[in-house]
C-alpha cells in the first residue's frame, strides 16, 4: 500500500518537503549543548595545563605560601586567597541583611505602584558595570572613607591592641575594606533580587493563613516566609558569594595592588587573585610567573565552581515545586 | 466475527479500531477498544472527566507520541489503512487527519499565514491559488465575512469564537479526510458556541467529523452517533437518538439521565 | 454581661511589645531600601557630573592621547569597543539560541540536558577574568599574538551562556497546545520550533540578546590580555584593539590628568549604552507580554 496516496480524494500525493530538515536541525541543536560541556573541560584542562609548572613546583604549599617574588622567580598565592576572601567576607557581612531588608521591603511594605518601578531601578544596578564601580570607588568614594571613616576610626581605636591592628596603614581610602565596601554595593542587587524572586514563591494562602493569625508582617516573614524559602535565600547568598569571589574591576580600582601580607590591617594595601591577575598577567614572562598566575586563576575557579555549583542546587530545589510548562 | 462492535448498519466505516489499548506509563487508560467511525457523519465521544474519550481521539493522530511515556497498542486504520504503524510518517497521517484544541490556539502570525502555515507544508501553490485557498476555508469555517478585509492583522486579534473558526479553517485548508474536535467550545460563550455547532453541521457533508465533548445536549444536538465511555471503556456505541432515548446499558442511561457524572 | 473585649495586661504588653519590633524591622527595610537607592544615586550623579565634564566632540573624533597631552577623544577605543562588542554578539548568539532550543525542545529529559543546563548556568557567573585566562591559552599563546580576534572569542564566552539561559526560559514559557497545533497539522518537528515556537517567544529571545549586548559592552577583564590595548585606530582584528573599558582602566589607574577626564568621559558613555540597552530590553519584553 502506498502511504503517500491520497484515498478518496483525487488530490496529488504528498510528499514531506525536506525530510532532511528535521535530522540536520536536530544535530544542530544537540551540538550547541555539547558546546557547553567542551567549554567548561576545556577551560579546566586549559588551566591546569597552564598552571602545571607552578603545580609540580609548589603542589599544594601554594596555598599558603606568601611569598611573591617575580624577581627572585618565587611564589605563593596566600596573599591574594587571603585578600579574595577577606574582601567577599567583608561584601558578603554588608550586603546579606542590606539584600534581606530590601527583598522585604519589595515583597511585603512597598505600596503596589512602588513595587515595579523600584524593583527596576535594584535590577538597574545589576547591571551597571564593574569598571563604573571601580572607578567610582577609586576617585569619588575612597577620599570620603580616608576622611570619614579611615581616620576617625585610627584615632579612636588605633591604640587598642587587637582592633588597633585592623585599623593600622596608610588611611587613603584603599585596601581591604573599600574593596570590600564597594563589591557589597555591586552585590547587594544581585542578592535582593534572587532573594526578592525566591520570597516570591511562598503562597498567598500561607501568608494569609499567618495574617488570619493576627500575626504582624515581621513575624510573617521571619516565620513563615523565611523557612518556606530558606534554601532559595541560602542559594541566592551563595550566588552573591560566587560574584564576589569572581569580581575583577570593582577590585582591582581600590585593593592597592601590593603583594606582601605585612598585617592584617583592612586599611593595608593587599592583593586579590583578581586584582592580582588584572595587573601582572599580560607582562608576565612565561615560566613560573606565568605558571602561577594560572595556578591562583584555576584555584579561583575552582572555588567558585564549588560555590555555583552549591547555589545551583539549593535554588533548583526551590524551583521544583513550581511547575513546568502545561 | 467480533461481538463487541457496533457497526453501524449501512454506514460506509472510515475509522475501524480494534482491540485498542492505551497506557500513560503502568496506568491502562483506554481498555480494549473496538469502535467503527462511520464516513461523512458527526460522532460524539462523550463520557464523565477521566474516561478516555481524549485520550482515544488523540490516538487517531498520533499526538501521544510526542510524550514518550505514553504507548497505543492495537489497530486502527484509515480506510483499511494501518496508521499506528511505525513505517508510515506521521506527519502525512496528520495531513489526512486534522484536529482541534480546546483552546484556540492561533500561530503568532497573520491570519492569511494562519491558514497557508499548513497548506504550505505539502504543497508549492502559485500566490493566486494560495488566495483561493485561504478563501475557501475561511468560507468553510463561516469566517471569511469577518475577516476578508484585515487577513495581514495578527490572527490573536480576534476574538475568541473567531480564533477557533481560525483554527478550523486551519485545520481545512489542508483538505483532511477526518476531523478531530477536543471539546471545541469548552472556551467559548454560547453564541459562538452556537455558531461552530452550526458549522459542524455544514462540515460534514465534506468531512468525517469526531468530536469529544462533555457537554450532553450539545452531542444530542450536532452528533449522528454517539459513543459513550467510563473508565477507559466503551460501554456503549450507537445512533445519537438510539442512544439517547432507548439506551442499550444501564450505566449508559444513568450516566444520559444525571444520575452520575 | 460583658460587651466589651477583655484583654489581660500580660497579653496586651507582648502586643506592644511585638509591634514595637515589628516596627523597627520594618524601619530597617525601609532603611535598607534607601540605602540600595542611595548608592546607585550617588554612583549615577558622580558618573553623569564627572563625565559630562569630560565630554567634547573631540572624544568622539580624536585617538587616545599621550600622557599630559593638550588633546584627544577615545575614538579608536569606543570604535574596538562597538566591533568587537557587535562581532561577538554575533558570533555567539546563533550557538546560544540553538543551545537553547536544544534544553526546551529536544533534551527536556536526558541527561545531556540536565548536565548542560547544569553547567551553563554555572558558566553564567563563573568569574570572566578565567574566561579570559582561558582564550589566552587556546588562541593568543598558540598565535604568540594579542588581537582583536582573542577578544573577541573571549566576549563571545560570555554571551553564550546569557543567550542559552534567556532563551530556554522563554521557550518553555510557550504552552504545548501551540505546538501540539502545529504537529497536528502534519508540520515537522524543526518547522514546529522555527515557525511556530521561537516565532512565539520571539521578543524574550531578543531581550535576552540585548541584556547580553549590555552585559559585554561593560566587559574589562576578559579584554585585559587577550585584545589587550591599542593606542591608535585600528581596525584589524588580528591586531591588538584598543576598548573603552580597558582604556579607561589604564587612564583612571594614571596619575595624569586628561588621562582621567577620559577615563570619566568614558565611563559615562559606558554607562548610558549599558542603561539604554537595558531600558529598551526592558520595554520591548514588556510590550510583548
Amino acid at each position: 500500500m502506498d502511504p503517500t496516496a491520497a484515498a478518496g480524494g483525487g488530490l496529488p500525493p504528498r510528499r514531506r518537503r525536506a525530510p532532511w530538515g528535521d535530522a540536520a536541525f536536530s544535530l544542530a541543536a544537540h551540538a550547541a549543548a555539547w558546546v557547553t560541556l567542551l567549554l567548561l573541560a576545556g577551560i579546566i584542562a586549559s588551566l591546569v595545563v597552564g598552571a602545571w609548572p607552578a603545580i609540580q613546583e609548589y603542589g599544594l604549599s601554594f596555598l599558603w605560601r606568601s611569598e611573591w617574588d617575580p624577581v627572585e622567580d618565587r611564589y605563593g598565592g596566600l596573599v591574594m586567597i587571603y585578600g579574595t576572601l577577606a574582601t567577599s567576607a567583608i561584601a558578603l557581612l554588608i550586603a546579606v541583611p542590606v539584600s534581606f531588608g530590601i527583598a522585604l521591603f519589595l515583597t511585603e511594605l512597598s505600596p503596589g505602584w512602588l513595587r515595579r518601578p523600584l524593583g527596576t531601578a535594584i535590577e538597574l544596578l545589576a547591571a551597571v558595570p564593574s569598571i563604573v564601580y571601580g572607578m567610582w570607588g577609586l576617585l569619588v568614594f575612597g577620599p570620603i572613607l580616608a576622611t570619614y571613616v579611615q581616620q576617625p576610626l585610627q584615632r579612636l581605636v588605633g591604640d587598642v591592641p587587637v582592633v588597633g591592628a585592623l585599623v593600622s596603614g596608610a588611611p587613603v581610602g584603599i585596601g581591604i575594606l573599600s574593596a570590600g565596601i564597594i563589591l557589597a554595593i555591586m552585590v547587594i542587587p544581585f542578592i535582593a533580587s534572587v532573594m526578592r524572586d525566591v520570597f516570591e514563591t511562598t503562597p498567598a494562602l500561607l501568608k494569609e493563613s499567618a495574617y488570619g493569625l493576627g500575626s504582624t508582617t515581621w513575624e510573617v516573614v521571619w516565620k513563615v516566609v523565611l523557612p518556606y524559602t530558606k534554601t532559595g535565600v541560602v542559594g541566592a547568598i551563595m550566588l552573591g558569594l560566587g560574584r564576589a569571589l569572581g569580581e575583577t574591576m570593582a577590585v582591582t580600582f581600590v585593593i592597592g595592588n601590593f603583594n606582601q601580607l605585612e598585617s592584617l590591617s583592612l586599611f593595608e594595601a593587599a592583593n586579590s587573585i583578581t586584582s592580582a591577575l588584572a595587573n601582572e598577567f599580560a607582562e608576565a614572562n612565561p615560566g613560573l610567573h606565568q605558571a602561577s598566575l594560572i595556578y591562583l586563576g584555576l584555584i579561583l575557579f575552582f572555588i567558585t565552581f564549588v560555590v555555583l555549583a552549591l547555589s545551583k542546587l539549593l535554588l533548583s530545589r526551590l524551583k521544583r515545586s513550581e511547575g513546568a510548562r502545561t | 466475527m467480533d461481538m463487541k462492535v457496533d457497526t453501524p448498519a449501512g454506514e460506509k466505516v472510515k475509522v475501524a479500531v480494534r482491540d485498542l489499548n492505551f497506557y500513560y506509563g503502568k496506568f491502562h487508560a483506554l481498555k480494549h477498544i473496538d469502535l467503527d467511525i462511520p464516513e461523512r457523519k458527526v460522532t460524539a465521544f462523550i463520557g464523565p472527566s477521566g474516561c478516555g474519550k481524549s485520550t482515544l481521539l488523540r490516538v487517531f493522530n498520533r499526538m501521544f507520541e510526542l510524550y514518550p511515556e505514553q504507548r497505543a497498542e492495537g489497530s486502527v486504520t484509515l480506510d483499511g489503512q494501518d496508521i499506528l504503524s511505525r513505517r508510515l510518517d506521521v506527519s502525512l497521517i496528520r495531513a489526512k487527519i486534522g484536529m482541534v484544541f480546546q483552546k484556540p490556539t492561533p500561530f503568532p502570525m497573520s491570519i492569511y499565514d494562519n491558514i497557508a502555515f499548513g497548506v504550505r507544508l505539502f504543497e508549492t501553490l502559485p500566490r493566486v491559488e494560495m488566495d483561493e485557498r485561504v478563501e475557501w476555508a475561511l468560507k468553510k469555517a463561516a469566517l471569511w465575512n469577518e475577516v476578508k478585509d484585515k487577513l495581514g492583522q495578527s490572527g490573536a486579534s480576534l476574538s475568541g469564537g473567531q480564533q477557533q473558526r481560525l483554527c478550523i479553517a486551519r485545520g481545512i485548508a489542508i483538505k483532511p479526510e477526518v476531523l478531530l474536535l477536543d471539546e471545541p467550545c469548552s472556551a467559548l460563550d454560547p453564541i459562538s458556541t452556537g455558531k461552530i455547532e452550526e458549522l459542524i453541521h455544514e462540515l460534514k457533508a465534506d468531512y468525517t467529523v469526531v468530536i469529544v465533548t462533555h457537554n450532553m445536549q450539545q452531542a444530542a444536538r450536532v452528533s449522528d452517533y454517539t459513543a459513550y465511555m467510563y473508565l477507559g471503556d466503551l460501554v456503549e456505541f450507537g445512533s445519537t437518538a438510539e442512544l439517547f432515548m432507548k439506551p442499550k446499558k444501564k450505566d449508559t442511561e444513568d450516566y444520559i439521565t444525571g444520575r452520575f457524572g | 454581661m460583658n460587651a466589651a473585649i477583655d484583654f489581660d495586661p500580660a497579653k496586651l504588653r507582648l502586643h506592644r511589645r511585638r509591634k514595637v519590633v515589628n516596627a523597627i524591622a520594618l524601619t530597617l527595610s525601609l532603611g535598607a531600601m534607601g540605602f540600595g537607592l542611595f548608592w546607585l544615586a550617588w554612583i549615577l550623579f558622580e558618573t553623569i557630573r564627572l563625565g559630562i565634564g569630560g565630554l567634547s566632540v573631540a572624544v568622539f573624533t580624536e585617538m587616545t592621547p599621550p600622557p599630559q597631552a593638550e588633546t584627544g577623544g577615545l575614538l579608536n577605543a569606543i570604535a574596538g569597543s562597538a566591533i568587537m562588542v557587535l562581532m561577538a554578539t554575533f558570533l555567539a548568539t546563533p550557538v546560544g539560541i540553538l543551545a537553547g532550543v536544544y534544553l526546551a525542545e529536544y533534551g527536556q529529559r536526558t541527561w545531556l540536558g540536565r548536565v548542560t543546563q547544569f553547567i551553563n548556568d554555572i558558566l553564567l557567573s563563573a568569574p570572566s577574568i578565567v574566561i579570559g585566562l582561558f582564550i589566552y591559552a587556546v588562541i593568543v599563546a598558540r598565535f604568540k599574538a594579542f588581537s582583536g580576534w582573542a577578544g573577541i572569542a573571549a566576549l563571545s564566552l560570555i554571551v553564550v551562556p546569557v543567550v542559552i539561559r534567556t532563551t530556554e526560559n522563554m521557550l518553555v514559557l510557550i504552552p504545548n497546545a501551540l505546538r501540539e497545533a502545529a504537529y497536528a497539522l502534519g508540520s515537522p518537528k524543526w518547522k514546529v520550533i522555527w515557525s511556530v515556537t521561537l516565532r512565539a517567544a520571539r521578543a524574550g529571545v531578543v531581550t535576552g540578546v540585548l541584556l547580553a549586548l549590555a552585559r559585554i559592552a561593560g566587559e574589562t577583564a576578559p579584554l585585559l590580555f587577550t585584545a589587550l590595548n591599542n593606542q591608535f585606530f585600528s581596525a584589524n582584528l588580528a591586531e591588538p584593539m584598543a576598548s573603552l573599558p580597558v582604556t579607561i582602566f589604564k587612564f583612571a589607574m594614571s596619575p595624569y590628568e586628561n588621562w582621567r577626564e577620559l577615563a570619566w568621559a568614558g565611563v559615562f558613555i559606558i554607562t548610558l549604552g549599558v542603561l539604554t540597552l537595558n531600558i529598551l530590553a526592558r520595554v520591548l519584553f514588556r510590550n510583548k507580554y
